[in-house]
Formats: C-alpha cells, structure tokens, sequence
C-alpha cells in the first residue's frame, strides 16, 4: 500500500538525516522525499511517499513523531488531499517529430524550457497518472534524461497544516 | 555576565544541580578539564576506558533516578562511548554524554581525533546536538537534561567543539526548555483507563506484565497496591525486576527466555494481559504468534511506538505508568463494592497459578560441585537482600535475575536491550558513587569481566568497594549453552582463558578472594561484604551448568525446557 505523509520539521542542519536514517535504519521504504523551507523559515515542509501495511505505516508514523525535530506528521491517508509532481524529459527533437511532441506538450499543458538543435526539455507537472501517461508517450521518440522531483502535497479544502501541538498520541491509535 | 564556553558549560552543570560526572580527558577537552579544576560540588571521576565512563553514568542514573553525565574527548574517546549510549538506549536510561570536538574550521576536514560522532551515534540517541556557536551552549544543555529525562527517557549527545569551549559569551541558564516539537504524554486517557478497568473487571485470568517503565517512573509502589487490591498475579521482565518485592505472594518471577514455569503458563493461559513499561520484545514473548493467544491485552506505555509494535493491543493507553496506575487505583477506590469481589471471581485462576509455582519452582540439580545458583542465592540471604545487583550478560545475568529476589525498584542494574557485556563492573562503580554506603554487588563471568576489567583501577583510585562476584566456569557459559543443546556440544570458541583474578585483584591495589568449594561461599562472601575495599571474589563454579527454564529461540512461551 502506497502512503503519501506530510511533515512539518525544524529547518535545522541533520534533520532530514535523522530522517532518511529512521527509514533505513528500521527498514521501512521511501519512494520519494520532498523537502523545502515553508512559509515559516523556521520551519520545513517534508512530503514523503511510503509503501508498507497499516501496521508498518502506524509505526512509521509513530517512530516519525517520536523524532525531536519532527513538529508535525499528516498522513493523508484519510485526507482528501491534492498532490503534484514535476518532471523534466529531454527528448530527441528531430525535423520530422517536432510538431508532435510540441502537440503533445500542449495537450498535457507543459512547457518547453529549453531548446538544442536536436532536443527539447520539457516540464510537466501533475499527478503521478498524467506523468505516467506522458512519459509512456513520449517514450517512443527517444527520451535522452528523465528528471522526477517525487509528489508535494496539500489538504484540500480550509484543512492545513499548523504548528500547535505536537501529539504523540494522534490516530486515536494510542490514546482511544 | 561574560564567560567562556567551557565557564558556561560548568555553571550550566551546576544550575542543573549535577554532582557527579564520568569522564576521561584528551585534548578537545582541556578547555573543560581545566574549568573544571578545583570544582568541588561535581565530583568528576576519571575512568580507564570511555565505555566504562558511559556505563557508569548509566549505573549511576538506574540506581539513583537522576540524569547521568559522561564527559569524553573527541575522536576515539567520542567513538568509545557508542556501546555504552546504544546500551542506555535500548533500555531508556537518562543519560547526557559530553563528547568534545575538534575546532570547528576543521569538522569535516578529517582532522586528529575527529570523528563525526553525532552521525555515529544518531541511531541509538534520542536526541543529539553539535554546538556551533557560543551562544547556544546553555540552551543546548539545558534541552539535552529535559530531554534526556523526560517522557521516555534516553541518552541526548552533546557535541561541543573546542574554539566552542574557549570562545566568550553571554551566560544565562534558561529556566526552563521550551521545545515546541517535543511534549510527551504522561496522563493517560479517562476513557481508555475506564475501559481497561472495565476489560479487567471481566477477565477471568488476568495478568500483569510490567517491564522497565514501571521502575523508570517509580510506579512500584502503585503497581504493588494495584494488583494487592485485585490480587492480580505479576510477571516482571528482566528490566522490571523490582517493580514488585520479589518475595511477594502474587509475585510469578521473570516470564520469557529463560522466565518461571508459573509465568510463562500464565501468560499463556491468561485472558488478559495488563501491560505496563514493557515492550514485547522477543526474548519476553518467545514467538510471538503464539503469545498469549487467549488473552485481549491493555497497554500501558508512555512511548507510542512501544505500542502495537510486536503485539497487537486493544486498549492501548498512553501515559506515565506512575499516573496511569493512580489513575486506575483511584477508580478502585472509588468503586470499592465492585472491585472488593474481584478476587474470588478469578480465585480458580490464582489456585491454579499457586499449583504451578509450587509444582515447578525455579531450581537446579544439587550435587557435589559448586552450583552459580547457589551462590546467587547465598548473596540474597547474606544481604537480605539490601543489596545494588549489576550484571554482566550471559548466564551470570539469568542467574542473577532468577535467584536474587529482588526486593526494591533500582536495585537490578542489568543490560536488558543491548545485552552488553562489560556494562557491569562500570555500572556498579556508578551506583557506588551515587550510593556511598550501599553494598553494590556486580555478578559477572569469566568473559565478561575481562571486557572492562581495567576499571580495577577506577575503583581503587576513588576507594569504590564494589565486589566483583566473577561465576568462572572457563566458559562463554550462555553461548556454550547454546551449543550444548543446538549445536552438538562444539564448544567452538567458547573455551575462555582467564588470568588468575585474585593475582588481578591484588596487582591493581584491590582485594582478591577466591571460592573453590561450596563450603567456603558464606564465609568468603561475608568476608567480602564487610571489608570496605573493592574486590574481586573468584568463584569456580561447575562448568557446565545450564540456566533453565529455556525457550528455545522462536519456539512459543510454554514449549520451556525444564531442569
């Protein structure tokens, strides 16, 4: 089972170590990690893609809680959330394929941000299907690099999240 | 007022009213060594071997309950310290180990003694910190002591450089540690206490399963008025022996590995586990699928992650054991017409947990060679029990948790977790030092003895007369234990050379007796008792001797091999 996790975490120096180490250390997988200061410098935001059952996800989000620097953790498990991806594909642009990739860069409403003689580089954001989607069409024409930045995510909705306390007892796991 | 990081560090310490600290000094730490001269309200001893020092502070933490210090150089003496933190770790010991670093222009630049020891250690710390500016020393200290003692204690790691220890700063200790991303649970929830009140109220079979949380939060006392109150028999982990008297009538011994016929039954048979402080971990459960398999289980733990993590629970409730079981007396005592027949409904369960115990009661065969249990047992009689026990590991500490009835909390020092050999003699030089007048008494092997035996020399220096009870059967006794049974009797390494320990004793500057026949254990042992020194006390025992009851690794609790 697949788990998209959101974390608020100090913008301190070792923090992502503490948690990319709480992963291996307890064998528990990262798909992708997503990590930038937020709006509060202080402070960063983590989005961390998962795979693992309900009980390796309840302990991952336990043992993630447990960590010092950790303010905040979100599974969006039972969230109704948005979540977006970025991917930049270089492909080959010859004369002939040109006018088909530019049709479908406009069809998944991406961008050309860079041009060479024989290639094009293309960004596209989206959910992981539309990725997907693109990538397997594009596949055919040669792709020569392929960049993914792995899923950032959101609540939709008033639903955010804030620093206020941090409850090692969340889920109603632990305390009913 | 001005002062420099090394100033800082040592009224820092004092503002936390620490009055001991372990250490060894090298040159990251001369700023300190040096701020530290003629400080005489923190009594800084020096060990031989930077484990020792973390072990001790270890000691001196179990045995008094407050936080305990080590102060080690950079580089080798930083990395020395690893055993000794992983071990406080494993069994949530409070700990604040000092490690000094190179100057900070050259962390990073593979300089003399340097060592990235906050990303050594970052898996076995709770917490760590390299101080990287001045200004943020006192503060760090002071999240490093709140830290280490609250909610599920650990061991924090303070890293400080040395232009960091001479550079002038501002000195103000906070008051308090304001962390926004660390507030640990201690009250359990209303709702989840009435229901496990309720769950237990409905058991037929209950059992109480305590571990070391209940000693970590000085719950014994509560937990023995709780289950006198419901006359619930209990079973202690290795880390919770103490939480309830060991001579006590609803005591059941250890459960586990090498646990009582009586406790693993019990907890097999059982209905409902009541667990409190203990983790479910494997050499308690043996295989897991097979533990308790009757039984709905409430968990009492202050630690989230501990919870569901093994076993699945059903009512989980997150607190301090301590308030958890006042809590919970309190709905006792408030409902004292509902609870006061409890008894007699469980009565066939207690009847029949009386038959086990008296049926298959820990023992060992008698013959004329001179028996490790016996001479546990010697020591509990001879000190009535008043007595800091610290163990090695192997067969010295299952001896040691099965035959000396424990009979108060912090009074079994023993590398449950981890499982470290030397954590013994240094953790008993610690409980020394925080318990003067205490007879402390390490029970050790022949191996593990020799794993830090140079703090000999520690003893002597600051006359800290633990006695060293070395069982030396020319053995890795546990191990070889294991090959007996499971691999044909090829003692394949396990054959240990030893020195001549009295000659040990003596050249150190210590006392060295030696026990060769059962005749001679009192009279030797009273005699270490009373002279006031350190001593070794070398007692040849039967060399073959087995510990028993055994579970055999991944087999279920009640598959136990019997004497």
């Amino acid at each position: 089972m697949r788990h998209t996790i959101s974390l608020l975490v100090e913008n301190e120096f070792g923090v992502l170590s503490r948690i990319a180490g709480l992963f291996s250390g307890r064998g528990f997988n990262i798909e992708s990690l997503c990590v930038a200061e937020s709006l509060d410098p202080t402070v960063s935001t983590m989005t961390i893609v998962t795979t693992g059952n309900d009980a390796i996800l309840e302990q991952i989000l336990k043992q993630l809680n447990k960590l010092i620097n950790v303010i905040k953790v979100v599974d969006f498990k039972e969230i109704d959330y948005v979540s977006r991806e970025m991917v930049l594909v270089k492909v080959n642009a010859e004369e002939k394929t040109r006018p088909e990739i530019l049709r479908m860069v406009e069809i998944f409403r991406g961008k050309i941000i860079d041009v060479s003689s024989r290639s094009y580089t293309i960004m596209i954001t989206g959910d992981e299907d539309k990725l997907k989607a693109f990538i397997s069409l594009i596949k055919p024409l040669g792709i020569k690099e392929l960049v993914r930045t792995g899923p950032i995510a959101m609540a939709r909705g008033e639903r955010m999240m804030k620093i206020k306390e941090k409850t090692e007892t969340k889920g109603g796991e632990s305390n009913g | 007022m001005k002062r420099t990081g090394a100033q800082i560090f040592v009224e820092s310490l004092k503002a936390e009213g620490i009055d001991t600290i372990f250490c060894y000094p090298g040159g990251a730490t001369l700023n300190i060594t040096d701020a530290l001269t003629d400080i005489s309200q923190i009594n800084q001893v020096v060990v031989r071997h930077e484990q020792a020092a973390v072990h001790a502070a270890d000691g001196y933490a179990r045995a008094s309950g407050r936080v305990g210090v080590a102060l080690v150089t950079s580089g080798p003496g930083a990395t020395n310290t690893v055993t000794g933190i992983a071990t406080a770790y494993m069994d949530s010991i409070p700990l604040v180990v000092f490690s000094c670093q190179v100057n900070t222009m050259l962390i990073g630049n593979d300089a003399f003694q340097e060592a990235d020891i906050v990303g050594i250690t970052r898996p076995c710390t709770k917490h760590s910190y390299l101080v990287r500016d001045v200004k943020d020393l006192a503060r760090i200290i002071k999240e490093a002591f709140h830290i280490a003692a609250s909610g599920r204690p650990g061991p924090v790691l303070v890293d400080i450089p040395k232009d960091v220890s001479s550079a002038v700063g501002d000195f103000k200790y906070p008051e308090k540690a304001v962390i926004r991303s660390y507030q640990p649970t201690y009250v359990g929830h209303t709702g989840q206490i009435k229901k496990a009140m309720r769950l237990i109220m409905h058991s037929k079979r209950p059992v109480l399963y305590t571990g070391g949380g209940v000693i970590l939060s000085n719950a014994s006392q509560e937990l023995t008025r709780f289950a006198e109150a419901l006359s619930i028999p209990v079973t202690n982990t290795l880390m919770g022996l103490g939480g309830i008297p060991g001579n006590h009538p609803l005591f059941l011994g250890m459960l586990g590995m090498h646990g009582t016929y009586a406790a693993n039954m019990a907890i097999t048979e059982s209905d409902l586990i009541i667990a409190m402080g203990a983790r479910f971990d494997d050499r308690a459960t043996g295989k897991t699928d097979e533990f308790a398999p009757h039984a709905r289980i409430i968990h009492i733990d202050i630690d989230p992650t501990s919870i569901s993590k093994n076993i699945k629970v059903d009512i989980p409730i997150v607190g301090d054991t301590r308030n958890v079981l006042t809590q919970m007396l309190k709905i006792v005592e408030e409902e004292k017409e509902v609870y006061r027949q409890y008894h007699r409904s469980i009565a066939d369960w207690t009847d029949k947990i009386g038959k086990w115990k008296k049926d298959y009661p820990l023992t060992y065969q008698r013959n004329d060679t001179l028996k490790p249990q016996h001479v546990i047992e010697r020591v509990f009689e001879l000190t009535k029990g008043k007595a800091i026990i610290t163990t090695e590991v192997g067969q010295n500490q299952m001896w040691a948790a099965q035959f000396f009835k424990f009979l108060k909390p912090r009074t079994c020092l023993t590398s449950g977790g981890l499982g470290t050999m030397g954590y013994g003699f240094p953790a008993a030089i610690g409980a020394q030092v925080a318990f003067p007048k205490s007879l402390v008494v390490d029970i050790a092997g022949d191996g593990s003895i020799q794993m830090n035996i140079q703090e000999l020399a520690t003893a002597v220096q600051y006359n800290l007369p633990v006695k060293v009870i070395i069982l030396n059967n020319g053995f890795l006794g546990m191990v070889r234990q294991w090959q007996e049974l499971f691999y044909e009797k090829r003692y394949t390494w396990t054959r240990l050379h030893s020195p001549d320990f009295v000659k040990v004793a003596e050249a150190y500057g210590a006392v060295g007796l030696r026990i060769e026949k059962e005749a001679d254990v009192d009279r030797v042992l009273k005699q270490a008792f009373k002279n006031g020194r350190p001593t070794f006390i070398d007692v040849h025992v039967s060399p073959e001797e087995c510990v028993y009851p055994m579970v055999p690794a991944g087999a279920s609790l009640k598959e136990m091999l019997l004497v």
